[in-house]
């Protein structure tokens, strides 16, 4: 009796052990980050401490803007709710190293795309959805019109552990000025010690300034100079190896960004399905395998479009209609004399 | 041999246990940094940094490697830990004193000092320095000076620069004049020992320390002379002090924070450590005819000290470990620095993690082993 029990548990031991080796082979295809997010239930999304129009939380703790909106439309696409959003707020500091070490699977926080984050440290970035660049903000009484008024002594504060602390360097030093940085780790202490007078200078990206200017205590006193020191190309990153889910949150902002230039809306989204445009149907859902790919349904960008809206309805709720940059400049859609240009969903 | 098993069972086991956590942490971060395609490796340290730092003890800019500015967050660590545990000495000596005063006023000064400051935590006191008090000084045009040489602005503090000429014969002179000290010292107890004389030493001490750089002055070749900070405009509204000796106000709201913090702690050590040495002891001494002054310094301060340098020592790693709190105000420390700004240019976590925390390992043993030595040095040695 018990010769046959042993045999039939190495039996029943066999059998289990050939059944994970299948069930882990076909789940390999679909994305390790993807299905944790749905078994989750929610997006992880590594957002900015408080930057007005990109990601900013109100005082109900509702997180709204541009770089939240990235995060809103995977949520969308890949669990049918843009609200399935966990948004962990970091400093410049924290961010990558909570990416890497797996704390969220997405990281839109305003960050600049560079060669050597892109290469050195376990990230990929997935495109651009800001392309910004560095300025500097003064006050309006000291009488600065232009950085070639800034003179040897000047101090500039700024926050720790960004490009902007490199672009810096590279303009004083090429103009030959000396300088003091003072660098801080939250943007909102950077505000105060400009504010105090601590720094005759802030600089930070363009977009930036407008946005903190908002929180000075008489933003009327305080001017951005005209002149812009580099490139800033702001954009959704994720960590290196998850394949699909990059690819994921790439098309999920080229849908944004590709459906304003189609013209489809989130109300008029539905109506499109029936439209003569091919184009205009993939990206609705209503034409095409669109999803597979990515392990998705048909209609994820249909979900994204409808619930988040296109790039443009973003940028209009977000960053004109709060004041901080009424005018898109390079942000707008290549069609319209802007640099916004994703390839095609097909 | 039953106890042996006994005893050592339960050690191996856990020797086992530590050893395969370890293993397992290591073998993890391999795995992931393997997947992630990190690489990983010390080789950065010798890469330009391209990053500029507001205040330096060398001479550092952003052309200089990673390793640099490492030392430059040291430094600058070190210089804000011996100036926090210099003055929270002085400031604890006085304030433990003070709280055995006999003088009501002083007493309860002092014992209120100590309640109020020891019971905040650091970083609220660093915040309160920093962020409410020092920001409320007047912006450099509006500075009124002390003695017209001092400014304290909103900038930082502004004092004169020594300008020196010939410096290291000065320096020479002054260790001279310490060697001389000492050897008199030793001339004097012996003198004292085997003729019962008094040669008053520190009469003769103060005047060598003085001849010696003052002949210096005078033959030597050796000048001072002072550069005053002078009021610079940057716009029309933007000033600057150039000249002299600049000191972030950074350094200074952390150089409060600390020493304010760790005082009330010494304090305390002090004050349990002339308390601990029993009165019999004190009335010993006068009976024999020592004067006040003799019982404290050969009497009861010897016995003291072997109470006050062991908590005194916890103290002094406990204000060095919290100089990293400097991050959170802009003072460029190690940890701002190198695991600040380095990290995020480099990406390298765990490399530079593991050397700050190594390098705030050696920073408490070096000061363990100096103030243990010390305390060997003054223990009773029985004979």
């Amino acid at each position: 009796m018990f010769k046959y029990l042993k045999q039939l548990t190495s039996l029943v031991a066999m059998v289990a052990v050939l059944f994970t080796f299948t069930t882990e082979t076909m789940a390999a295809k679909k994305s390790k980050t993807l299905k944790n997010t749905q078994k989750k239930g929610f997006v992880r999304c590594g957002v900015s401490q408080g930057l007005p129009g990109f990601s900013n939380a109100d005082a109900a703790g509702n997180w709204t803007g541009v770089d939240v909106d990235v995060c809103r439309a995977v949520a969308a696409a890949v669990l049918g709710d843009a609200n399935k959003v966990k948004f962990t707020p970091l400093s410049a500091k924290e961010r990558f190293t909570a990416l890497t070490s797996g704390e969220i699977d997405i990281l839109s926080r305003n960050t600049t795309w560079t060669l050597s984050r892109d290469a050195d440290i376990g990230l990929t970035f997935v495109g651009v959805n800001f392309y910004d660049g560095q300025g500097f903000m003064v006050r309006k009484s000291s009488g600065i019109t232009s950085t070639s008024q800034f003179k040897n002594g000047i101090s500039a504060c700024t926050n720790l552990g960004t490009t902007t602390e490199l672009n810096m360097r590279d303009f004083f030093n090429s103009k030959g000025i000396s300088y003091e940085p003072v660098t801080f780790e939250k943007a909102d202490e950077v505000v105060a010690a400009y504010d105090a007078g601590r720094c005759d200078t802030y600089t930070t990206d363009k977009s930036g300034l407008a946005a903190q200017r908002i929180k000075l205590s008489n933003p009327d006193e305080h001017v951005v100079l005209p002149e812009t020191i580099s490139k800033e190309p702001l954009g959704p990153v994720v960590r290196q190896g998850d394949a699909v889910w990059e690819d994921i949150v790439r098309w999920s902002l080229n849908t944004m960004i590709e459906a304003e230039e189609y013209g489809i809306t989130s109300a008029n989204a539905d109506s499109m399905k029936t439209s003569d445009n091919p184009a205009i149907k993939r990206l609705v859902g209503a034409e095409g395998e669109m999803g597979a790919a990515f392990g998705l349904d048909n209609e994820w960008n249909l979900r994204i479009i409808k619930q988040v809206g296109n790039y443009g309805e973003s940028y209009k709720r977000n960053i004109a209609d709060t004041g901080i940059l009424p005018d898109r400049g390079p942000n707008e859609l290549w069609t319209k004399g802007g640099i916004l240009y994703v390839p095609p969903s097909r | 041999m039953n106890f042996k098993v006994k005893d050592l069972g339960p050690q191996l086991i856990t020797v086992l246990a530590v050893v395969l956590i370890f293993g397992f942490f290591t073998y993890n971060a391999q795995v992931n940094m393997e997947n992630r395609g990190i690489d990983f490796g010390y080789g950065f340290l010798s890469q330009e940094a391209s990053f500029d730092v507001q205040f330096s003890l060398i001479e550092y800019d952003g052309s200089h490697s990673y390793f640099r500015a490492y030392l430059v967050g040291l430094l600058n660590t070190i210089l804000v830990s011996v100036i926090g545990i210099f003055l929270a000495t002085i400031l604890g000596i006085i304030v433990g004193i003070a709280r055995l005063s006999s003088n009501y006023l002083i007493n309860k000064f002092a014992a209120f000092y100590v309640e109020f400051f020891r019971n905040i935590p650091l970083l609220l006191q660093l915040f309160f320095w920093y962020f409410a008090a020092l920001r409320t000084l007047p912006l450099p045009q509006e500075a009124e000076s002390t003695f017209g040489v001092f400014f304290l602005t909103i900038k930082g503090l502004y004092v004169p620069a020594f300008i020196w000429e010939n410096f290291s014969i000065f320096f020479y002179s002054l260790v001279a004049a310490f060697i001389s000290v000492i050897f008199i010292k030793t001339y004097a107890k012996k003198v004292q020992e085997s003729q019962g004389k008094q040669i008053p030493v520190l009469f003769i001490s103060i005047g060598l320390i003085l001849i010696f750089p003052l002949l210096s002055f005078l033959i030597g070749g050796v000048s001072l002379s002072f550069e005053i900070p002078k009021l610079k405009q940057l716009a029309t509204t933007s000033f600057v002090f150039d000249g002299g000796l600049s000191l972030p106000p950074e350094l200074i709201a952390l150089t409060l924070a600390l020493s304010l913090y760790t005082a009330t702690f010494i304090a305390e050590c002090v004050r349990a450590g002339v308390q601990g040495v029993g009165k019999g002891q004190k009335e010993a001494a006068a009976s024999i005819g020592l004067t006040p002054n003799q019982v404290l310094k050969l009497v009861v301060m010897p016995q003291a000290l072997r109470i006050i340098i062991p908590p005194t020592t916890n103290q002094y790693l406990n204000l060095t470990k919290n100089s990293s709190l400097a991050a959170a105000i802009a003072y460029p420390d190690i940890v701002l620095v190198f695991a600040g700004t380095a990290l995020m240019q480099t990406g390298k976590a765990i490399e530079i993690v593991s050397i700050t925390m190594f390098t705030y390992l050696s920073l408490s043993i070096s000061i363990s082993v100096l103030m243990n030595w010390y305390n060997k040095r003054i223990a009773i040695k029985e004979k």
